[in-house]
């Protein structure tokens, strides 16, 4: 991959495991305190900012790296595929070309893998394709992780991001929140422990279905959570949201997510979370 | 013939003609009898909702059901019809007590979509719809989803869970409102027309996506133009959709309502 070449070719001391998937060479710009950043350190502190602690966006392979212990994670490999179920125009051309530059397929990622040895089934979406929206691949693959989630007798750990259902699948990206959510209903029935995990942003048809649906519901620092977007909400009512309006804290407040947890905690958290549940 | 010259953009418009029949025009035409009863026993009684119990002969039903105002006095009142957490609350309260008593449950699907405000993201919008679609997956009473006008966005899906999905021929069910698909998808809601095109949204598109499971015809002009024939057959289709339910055992419902859901979502196999 020419990213891989180019980003090598960068790092001094050649000590770099990974890909880096934010913006080619060596430094970074920070979105919030526009301190820049030279990337290894970035990545070192979990992709959050040393200085001001904003939450750089993941992705779902760094996600896994960051909660997985090295080498457990096992994909699932459902051998599907995006197809164009309403015949939206360019969403044929718009998705070769996504997969080119992000080198995923859709944006979920779904296996099995260990948390400190604790066996878990994880889905992670990733920002990155179609704002993390969800069509039929990622309602499936979400729905199969949870069934085989059920079969195996395994917590389930669902990280979201997610501009909500996906657009260019008109209808059938609205029937997936049903289809996910009757698989919630049937995991909680069958007594596996799930755990919902909200990053920035998550909302919609995400939001209104299984990102809501966990028994311990995570949600990181300032992440944007809600239904509606801030737009369509302003336009609306015609007035100002309140600061703080939609953010983690905020629902947290309101009583609809369980505990904020740091991005450099998650893993110890989750894993504590998983024995208080055995 | 005719049929052909109906755009979907047409369709759009007659599911929103204000005065086409709302939810308590065929409820009041539908059933012998209804009782509403109100509220959601944590924080208010949502206007947008009507919910209450019903009767055909011997039979007893609970009905759910998204209410649209009229006029605009009426309109303010139910807040054009577009529901805040408290009105989901309320129908999951009121389709609980349907399993509970082994009713059949009947939902009016009629919508431009939950409520996008302040106080309804305090409260959970969100969680309010997840909720619905989660417990009404697994309800163990059979649901017919009826959706009579417009059916947009999740706010239509999370009483949309059903058994069997019947559909007026000129209402609309989509992802979200064409005004709203436009702004997404191109920043421009003024495109609302050609996006009701392309989005399949009418009854015949839906049905052969095999989102709904029954076309219920309407009088030339639409509903509006014959509300007691619309709701005569409509009354026909729900009862005809109860028999057969009512046929299945509890485990194979929920089963089969599981599937049905399941099975939605195209995607191509690879090899």
């Amino acid at each position: 991959m020419v990213i891989d070449k180019i980003k090598k070719r960068n790092v001094d001391n050649g000590q770099v495991k990974s890909k880096v998937d934010i913006p080619i060479g060596k430094w970074v710009k920070c979105d919030k305190c526009k301190e820049i950043l030279y990337k290894e350190n970035l990545h070192k502190n979990f992709g959050v900012c040393p200085k001001c602690n904003n939450n750089f966006r993941l992705s779902s392979r760094r996600r896994i790296e960051q909660i997985i212990d090295e080498g457990t994670f096992k994909e699932f490999n459902l051998k599907i595929e995006t197809t164009n179920p309403i015949n939206f125009p360019g969403y044929k051309e718009k998705l070769k070309a996504l997969k080119a530059k992000t080198n995923i397929d859709e944006a979920v990622k779904c296996g099995i893998g260990e948390i400190n040895s604790e066996k878990v089934v994880i889905c992670v979406m990733d920002g990155n394709f179609v704002m993390g929206s969800m069509g039929s691949v990622v309602g499936e693959k979400i729905t199969y992780s949870i069934e085989k989630a059920i079969k195996l007798k395994l917590p389930i750990i669902i990280f979201c991001v997610s501009g909500g259902a996906r657009m260019q699948e008109g209808i059938i990206s609205l029937m997936q929140m049903a289809k996910t959510s009757a698989a919630v209903a049937k995991l909680h029935k069958a007594g596996n422990l799930y755990i919902s995990v909200l990053t920035d942003p998550t909302y919609g048809g995400v939001t209104a279905s299984f990102a809501m649906l966990g028994d311990i519901i995570l949600a990181e620092p300032g992440a944007r959570i809600g239904f509606a977007g801030p737009s369509v909400i302003k336009q609306t009512i015609s007035q100002e949201l309140p600061e703080g309006f939609q953010t983690a804290e905020f629902m947290l407040e309101k009583g609809f997510v369980d505990k904020i947890v740091e991005r450099k905690e998650m893993k110890d958290i989750l894993y504590k979370l998983i024995l208080l549940n055995k | 013939m005719k049929e052909k010259k109906v755009t979907a953009w047409d369709r759009v418009k007659i599911a929103r003609d204000s005065k086409r029949p709302t939810s308590l025009d065929y409820i009041e035409n539908i059933f012998d009898e209804f009782i509403e009863l109100h509220g959601d026993r944590y924080f208010s009684d949502d206007k947008a909702m009507v919910c209450g119990l019903a009767r055909i002969g011997e039979m007893n039903f609970t009905v759910i059901a998204e209410q649209k105002g009229r006029t605009t006095r009426e309109n303010i009142e139910r807040n054009f019809g577009m529901p805040n957490p408290e009105s989901y609350r309320k129908s999951l309260r009121f389709m609980k007590q349907a399993e509970k008593f082994h009713r059949p449950i009947i939902t009016f699907i009629d919508t431009k979509g939950a409520y996008p405000g302040i106080g309804a993201e305090e409260r959970g919008q969100g969680e309010s719809i997840a909720r619905n679609l989660m417990e009404m997956s697994d309800l163990k009473t059979p649901i017919i989803v009826v959706v009579i006008g417009e059916g947009s966005s999740g706010g239509a899906l999370a009483i949309g869970v059903g058994d069997q999905i019947l559909m007026l021929e000129n209402a609309i069910y989509s992802i979200l409102s064409p005004e709203g698909y436009a702004t997404i998808l191109w920043k421009d809601a003024s495109k609302a027309k050609e996006a009701a095109e392309i989005m399949k949204l009418t009854a015949k598109d839906l049905y052969d996506l095999k989102v709904i499971d029954k076309i219920i015809k309407e009088p030339e002009g639409g509903a509006q133009k014959d509300v007691k024939h619309t709701s005569e057959q409509i009354k026909k289709e729900i009862l005809k959709s109860v028999k057969e339910l009512n046929k299945k055992t509890v485990s194979d419902l929920v089963n089969d309502r599981y599937n049905k859901f399941r099975d939605m979502g195209e995607y191509a196999k690879v090899k």
